[in-house]
């Protein structure tokens, strides 16, 4: 080796971790533009999940189910409380709340016929209910939401239950807009808005504030459809006990509690990935709560932000949830962010599995857009036959796990059937850290 | 016109609001009393007939919600909530109203001879309301179609993000919220304030003592310029 003094070794170029390529890109963007990022979707960045937790399976001391021969249960009822008329699932996972508006009328359409094949519920989302979803949803969720866009009691009287939003988890605290571009003159007449401007939604109910307030507007619509349907209130993963015990006081049949891995149609990017926290870290305190108060069951708590698979599924039942809702995978089965549209995407400066620029209503998939002819790409009947092989699917992975782990039903899994894969997990999840008998915050290592 | 009564110290609401949402068949053109309401919360909320409902005393949150099509009075006060989200029909408060009285209310008419009080018409989706007092701060908050008609004054932050709603005031307007401003009042205008102080049992209030305002629609297109408004 020659000692040219021309020739000095060079270190490799060092990219901040601090200022990585997508941070610095986001500098330049707002220094560009003055205005800060919208987008769809949820929390991208990684956070402590169900992929940091195992089942431990049937061993000398748990005695497994045959896989094709024994049953194990997977419906669940939910709104037991108060309700004549609970519904009843035949899998518990559900459809999460999405906007006619956000998503097109076939894509809405496809969601209701997926979720109907299955035995499952799906759910309207801000600006109201459509025929097509109505039509095609055996068992349908009306929104009940900050802006009322689109509400009226004939279709709250038509709903098999109704959630009442206070909050979702991508943006807990949070509105939304809805640009012009997708507020086309059905969504604007639905809405009751002038065409094309940028629809603005409250982040607060204009008719109540507080927890004693909503006890009395819960008995509001109870009354209006005489006690029949179930009444949800969903809430953004953030205190999750004390909202949990709150909603449960309020009267709540069911409570719906979305992570920060939940999707939204368009948000701040800065209040997606930084307000909230992911559903792993939320489950065991609505569970404690609704154990606190004895109300474990009779309360159903549906969990959502983040399901991908059975395994998911089992992850979030097994630490005390009676169902799950799905949003952006469900997109994805619809045929959102597929790679057979890479073209597409790129020309809009993105590539599949990244696209995010819901709000702009450009989805060359046809599902989150108003224009006619992106829309006419999702044919309603074949998503909607792919969402439910998708949903099919999750529920027997579901029971797969669960009878590797001597359970005749999914709500028999339990959290003693789990460990962590790492500190953060097993002290979010409050089960051990595999291989050890420690909790941390529950027991000494 | 038929007339059947209930007090409410010896019939469970429910069974009257149940009632109530019978077949129209059964409910139109009857008149229905209520009487000793005592501040209960959501009576007659849900009504779809052409009945004719009198309450006779306070009511609590929410009465008469989400109206279609029925004529409710309440010979006394309210609480949060009357009428929210009416369809149609008439609600007409004989006292003073709480909060959000007439909230994202689709259509019909609330009629409020007393003041009303914060978010007055917040998110109004179509209806009309006339308000025979002054209403409080906030009101008319987002409000996206309809006429509010409000003889007395307003408190601050009138109007504030208003879409395509008329606001009618005849009184002092603490403050205007942000892109709500005076407009002219034209010939159209002027018939709809008219017809709402006739309708309201307002005839012989003068339609020019009143000021009108709307959107100056400068938030109709979010603008990093006017972020300052937000």
């Amino acid at each position: 080796m020659s000692d040219t003094p021309n020739k000095i070794p060079q270190t490799e170029p060092h990219q901040s971790a601090t200022f990585d390529k997508l941070t610095n890109s986001q500098i330049r963007r707002a220094a560009a533009t003055g205005i800060y990022d919208i987008r769809g979707g949820g929390a991208k960045r990684k956070l402590p999940h169900f992929d940091d937790l195992l089942f431990l399976g049937a061993s000398m001391s748990r005695y497994p189910l045959e896989g094709y021969r024994e049953k194990c249960g997977t419906d669940v009822v939910l709104g037991t409380r108060f309700a004549k008329k609970p519904i009843h699932l035949k899998t518990p996972v559900t459809i999460a709340g999405m906007s006619f508006g956000a998503l097109s009328a076939p894509a809405k359409e496809a969601l209701g016929r997926g979720a109907g094949a299955v035995g499952t519920s799906t759910t309207t989302g801000d600006g109201g209910m459509t025929p097509e979803e109505r039509g095609q949803s055996k068992t349908l969720v009306y929104q009940y939401l900050p802006s009322r866009y689109g509400m009226n009691p004939d279709d709250l009287r038509k709903a098999d239950a109704i959630e009442l939003v206070v909050g979702q988890g991508a943006k807990p605290g949070g509105g939304g807009m809805l640009l012009g571009q997708k507020i086309s003159a059905r969504v604007a007449k639905m809405r009751c808005l002038p065409e094309g401007i940028d629809q603005r939604s409250a982040c607060r109910h204009p008719d109540w504030t507080g927890p004693d307030d909503l006890e009395i507007k819960i008995a509001e619509i109870r009354e209006i459809t005489d006690w029949e349907k179930p009444i949800y209130v969903k809430i953004g993963a953030t205190r999750p006990y004390f909202d949990v015990a709150l909603a449960v006081k309020a009267g709540a049949d069911v409570i719906v509690l979305d992570g920060m891995q939940g999707g939204t149609a368009a948000t701040q990017e800065v209040f997606i990935e930084h307000v909230g926290i992911p559903i792993l870290a939320a489950i065991r305190p609505a569970v404690q709560s609704l154990q606190d108060l004895g109300m474990h069951r009779k309360v159903q708590l549906i969990v959502s932000g983040g399901i991908r698979n059975g395994a998911d599924v089992a992850k979030a039942l097994a630490l005390g949830a009676d169902a799950v809702a799905i949003g952006t995978a469900a997109l994805i089965a619809l045929g959102d962010n597929d790679p057979e549209l890479e073209a597409e995407y790129n020309k809009l400066g993105t590539t599949a599995g990244a696209y995010d620029d819901w709000h702009e209503g450009r989805d060359p998939a046809g599902i989150t857009t108003q224009d006619p002819e992106l829309m006419k790409r999702l044919d309603p009947v074949k998503a909607g036959h792919r969402l439910a092989n998708y949903l099919t699917v999750m529920t027997m992975e579901a029971q797969v796990i669960a009878r590797a782990c001597g359970k005749s039903h999914l709500h028999n899994l339990e959290p003693e059937d789990l460990v962590a894969l790492t500190i953060e997990a097993s002290a979010m999840a409050k089960v051990p850290l595999a291989g050890t008998n420690w909790i941390p915050g529950e027991s000494k290592f | 016109m038929e007339s059947l009564k209930y007090d409410l110290t010896n019939t469970p609401l429910r069974e009257v609001n149940q009632f109530l949402h019978s077949d129209a068949s059964l409910l139109n053109g009857k008149h229905i009393e209520i009487n000793n309401p005592n501040g209960a919360h959501h009576i007659a909320v849900g009504l779809k007939s052409e009945a004719t409902v009198t309450i006779h005393g306070h009511a609590g949150y929410y009465a008469a919600g989400m109206n279609q099509i029925a004529d409710v009075t309440i010979e006394g006060s309210v609480g949060s909530g009357v009428a929210e989200n009416m369809m149609s029909g008439r609600v007409h408060v004989k006292g003073f109203a709480s909060n959000a009285a007439g909230a994202t209310a689709n259509g019909g008419l609330l009629v409020i001879d007393g003041d009303a009080g914060l978010r007055c018409g917040i998110s109004l989706k179509g209806a009309d309301i006339v308000v025979g007092g002054s209403v409080g701060s906030f009101s008319a908050f987002m409000a996206q179609a309809g006429n509010m008609v409000i003889l007395g004054d307003a408190g601050e932050g009138l109007g504030d993000s208003i879409y395509e709603a008329r606001l009618f005031v005849r009184g002092k307007v603490k403050s205007l919220g942000a892109d709500c401003e005076v407009k002219t009042m034209g010939a159209e205008d002027r018939k709809i304030l008219v017809d709402l102080l006739e309708r309201s049992g307002h005839s012989d209030v003068s339609p020019e003592s009143f000021t009108l305002y709307g959107s100056a629609r400068t938030l109709y297109h979010f603008n990093v310029a006017k972020s300052g408004a937000y």
